[in-house]
């Protein structure tokens, strides 16, 4: 029988944690997402123009909603394209 | 100061509904709902507006639009508080086969019953691409009072970094 410091794993056991997504509307205090501000929305948009999700961008689900909405009124209003290639 | 500056939205709503059951008990008639839903005071709530006009227009066109329209608010009893033209812009995906329209955002007070006669004003309006009224709550009005004052958003982002 093996004893426990003589074990031998074939890959590196992960010591480090990965880092925690965090709300950046909570975080900063931010009370409103301006649906007129279109740089700052494409932060949650990827390269063909769709939202991206929670597990991606961290938001919580109050501001998730509240990011949906203003991504889908500036869409409304031809400030952001429903659907592109390139975005950034 | 009268009583409708001094109550916000809810808490008139609230007076509205006892004033109408006072009412009915002295006029002795019986529950009625169309009397019961009918406000006595107007609620007044913050909106923005924002309309895509054509490209073509001109400069004193664009000018009288915008007049038309605020006038339109202040004859209702609203107050506009800032109207911002942002003139020119190319837009997203063709509209009506336009790729470029010209903006106008404006921010008003208004009763919540005016924004049935701005939409059909700006339905029949055939200069106008597209419209979208949004309410804005405490915090949209306290950005954009922010915003105008100089304070951008990405400027206090950048603080709280």
């Amino acid at each position: 029988m093996a004893k426990a410091n003589e074990i031998k794993y074939l890959t590196a056991i992960k010591t480090e944690k990965p880092k925690k997504k965090f709300c950046r509307f909570k975080k900063y205090g931010i009370k409103y997402i301006d649906y007129k501000d279109v740089e700052f929305l494409k932060k949650f948009l990827n390269e063909q123009g769709k939202m991206l999700p929670r597990r991606i961008s961290g938001n919580s689900l109050k501001y998730q909603r509240k990011v949906s909405e203003a991504i889908k009124k500036a869409r409304q209003m031809a400030l952001l394209p429903y659907v592109t290639d390139l975005l950034k | 100061m009268p009583l409708e500056e001094l109550l916000t939205g809810w808490q008139m709503g609230v007076l509205n509904f006892w004033f109408i059951v006072y009412e009915n008990m002295i006029k002795k008639t019986t529950f009625a709902p169309h009397i019961f839903f009918k406000p006595k005071f107007r609620v007044m709530n913050n909106y923005e507006l924002m309309v895509i006009f054509t490209p073509v227009l001109s400069d004193e066109e664009f000018k009288a639009a915008q007049k038309k329209y605020t006038d339109l608010v202040t004859g209702a009893g609203g107050e506009i508080v800032y109207s911002n033209p942002w003139g020119l812009k190319s837009l997203a995906y063709p509209v009506q086969k336009k790729t470029t329209g010209i903006y106008w955002v404006v921010e008003f007070i208004a009763p919540s019953t005016f924004n049935e006669t701005l939409k059909i004003q700006l339905l029949r309006d055939e200069q106008v691409l597209r419209h979208m009224v949004t309410k804005l709550d405490k915090y949209a009005v306290g950005y954009n009072a922010r915003k105008r004052s100089g304070v951008s958003y990405k400027n206090e982002k950048a603080e709280a970094e």
